[in-house]
């Protein structure tokens, strides 16, 4: 139970991750790469201001420098004519340096002690059992879809669809797509660095490797919020988004518990589970044309 | 003073668009040089509907990207209603031109709905609103597209990418002209299409254009709607116009004169394999 409540709330925390990867890469159609360093930036922002005392604040602190390191992509990639996933590796790159600076050079630092959202809320709220946590991780996490669900109905939000979808119909559309990109990538990474902040409040600790493998644990959250809900309107894709992580976390803590994998085969079961899921459109294809392959050869037979 | 003397141009002068020796070179100064524009000159009025004709490669498209501003200009001056828009980002220009082209994939977005396809072309002349699909918008989406008679109106929430190529196209002439542009250029829209669908959207075109009386220009290699369709002709080779008609002497113009002419002026046959001579 406790490990089910466990991965729950680690779920609904990674799932705002999950959202920032959905937007940029299925809203925006772009592979963002900058997701590894944005994730471990949240976490060392929030970290330092966590440990000053102001656990609310190192939330926005680390939404405010995720949605600068997205748009540093965005800039690289929109101004300078850098290959996205090229801008993404760069930014991820300097973040590395960034974030080791930002935690004082020290590749870990501990926030054992100081008070994080979490323990004010087990603090306030008398319910047993992690109750209080799940229930504020479940609030942020609603708040975030809510937001980000309204954000891309209005006029904007159309535009950066529009965007992922034909660029240059929405330059036809006298709208700016490098702008509708640049806001996609910071909004995006801004949902991974808050995601990263979370995760340094809830593990007590910030790791300057957190972050690696991140964009490939968001992804395949995604992919499997998809397999279960299909692939819809941008409301629901959150939604499912969303339900993958928790999913994805569950998954991955009954498979460690029963001994399946050692715990350092996380990265390498969530390259597999991308694989699977983005082979399943070839994989069908040639299933399909065997099965034609077979009828036309029964056919033959008959005549 | 700058100001009073622009009002007095715009009021004295008829001018919707005007080209002034504009050129354009490709690859200048290597092997591959290739003069696309040559010092074209060109006065539209408002309301003028002007059809273009020319060979493969003459430079008809390369107008309108110049226009449209998909390239920079090497020299002379572009002018919408009065304004110098030479140096001016495509997607600013874009606020007072419609472009159709021949590809109907490339006008609309495949996985949005017809309604956020509308709503997205719309926004650049919409009331102000925070959310992208309102009432009265789509109402007024479902007055145009049923003046289409495509059966589109009971499809609104389809996706785009569902549509037919002729049925995308109607849809994209919709996005062209729903905020009423200064200039419509259509680029052989119809040249992707079946006759019979072609036959279709010429006539929305022509339909909505004399509704509307947007200043447009229209590509095209079928010589008989060039000379049946607005009020202009202009034929375009290697770069340059060599012939602009209206009034009598266009309508007293026929196919074989046409053709005539241009043998005789360029020396050469009108080698466009898909000009249409019937
Ligand atoms: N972006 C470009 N880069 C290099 N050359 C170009 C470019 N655009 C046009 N050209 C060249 O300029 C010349 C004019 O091309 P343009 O597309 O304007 O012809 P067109 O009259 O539209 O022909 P068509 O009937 O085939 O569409 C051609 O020789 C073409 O190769
Ligand atoms: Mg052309």
């Amino acid at each position: 139970m406790t490990l089910l409540i466990g991965s729950i709330q680690l779920g609904l925390l990674y799932a705002i991750m999950a959202l920032g990867i959905y937007i940029t890469f299925r809203i925006l159609n772009l592979p963002d790469l900058t997701v590894d360093g944005s994730f471990s930036l949240g976490m060392a922002c929030a970290a330092v201001v966590t440990i000053s005392g102001h656990p609310f604040l190192a939330l926005f602190i680390a939404i405010l420098a995720g949605s600068f390191a997205g748009l540093a992509t965005g800039l690289l990639h929109t101004k300078l004519s850098i290959h996205p996933i090229l801008a993404g590796i760069l930014v991820m790159t300097g973040l590395y340096t960034v974030n080791l600076a930002i935690m004082g050079g020290k590749g870990n630092i501990s926030v054992v002690g100081s008070k994080t959202i979490f323990s004010m809320v087990e603090s306030m709220v008398v319910v047993p059992g992690g109750m209080g946590e799940t229930l504020l991780a479940l609030s942020i996490c609603i708040i975030v879809i809510a937001i980000l669900a309204i954000s891309f109905k209005t006029r904007f939000g159309l535009a950066i669809r529009a965007t992922g979808d034909n660029e240059d119909m929405v330059r036809l559309s006298s709208i700016n797509a490098n702008v509708s990109k640049c806001i996609a990538l910071s909004t995006g990474n801004a949902c991974v660095a808050l995601s990263g902040a979370l995760i340094c409040q809830y593990q007590m600790f910030s790791d300057v490797g957190s972050g690696s493998g991140m964009v490939i644990i968001g992804l395949a959250s995604v992919i499997i919020g998809e397999t279960i809900f299909g692939r819809r309107s941008v409301t629901i894709g959150l939604v499912s988004a969303a339900f993958g992580s928790i999913l994805y976390r569950i998954i991955l803590a009954f498979a460690l518990k029963i001994d399946m994998f050692p715990a350092y085969a996380l990265k390498l079961i969530s390259a597999v589970i991308v694989i699977i899921a983005l082979s399943g459109p070839s994989i069908k294809a040639i299933i399909q044309q065997n099965k034609i392959r077979r009828e036309v050869q029964t056919v033959k037979k008959a005549q | 003073m700058l100001a009073l003397t622009d009002l007095i141009i715009k009021l004295v002068v008829n001018n919707m668009l005007d080209l002034i020796n504009v050129s354009k070179t490709f690859y200048a100064g290597t092997v591959n040089e290739r003069k696309a524009l040559n010092s074209i000159n060109l006065h539209l009025d408002p309301g003028d509907f002007v059809t273009i004709i020319g060979s493969n490669g003459a430079g008809k498209s390369s107008v309108f990207n110049a226009i449209a501003g998909a390239f920079y200009i090497d020299s002379g001056a572009i002018l919408l209603d009065n304004k110098n828009i030479s140096m001016m980002a495509d997607y600013k220009r874009a606020y007072d031109i419609g472009r159709l082209m021949q590809d109907p994939m490339k006008g609309t977005a495949p996985s949005l709905t017809i309604e956020e396809n509308l709503a997205l072309a719309y926004s650049r002349k919409a009331h102000k609103s925070l959310f992208a699909l309102n009432k009265r918008d789509s109402e007024y989406f479902r007055e145009l597209l049923t003046r289409l008679d495509l059966g589109l109106e009971s499809r609104m929430k389809t996706k785009v990418g569902n549509l037919s190529g002729g049925q995308r196209q109607a849809v994209t002439l919709l996005m062209c002209t729903i905020s009423l542009p200064k200039l419509l250029l259509l680029d052989e829209h119809t040249a992707a299409l079946d006759p019979a669908t072609a036959l279709k959207i010429l006539k929305i075109t022509t339909d909505i254009v004399a509704e509307s009386r947007i200043t447009t220009m229209m590509i095209t290699h079928d010589i008989k709607d060039a000379l049946a369709l607005g009020n202009r002709t202009i034929m375009m080779d290697e770069g340059e116009i060599i012939l602009d008609i209206k009034g009598e002497e266009r309508s007293k113009m026929t196919i074989e004169e046409l053709l005539t002419y241009y043998s005789r002026e360029r020396k050469k046959q009108l080698t466009d394999d898909r000009i249409l001579l019937a």
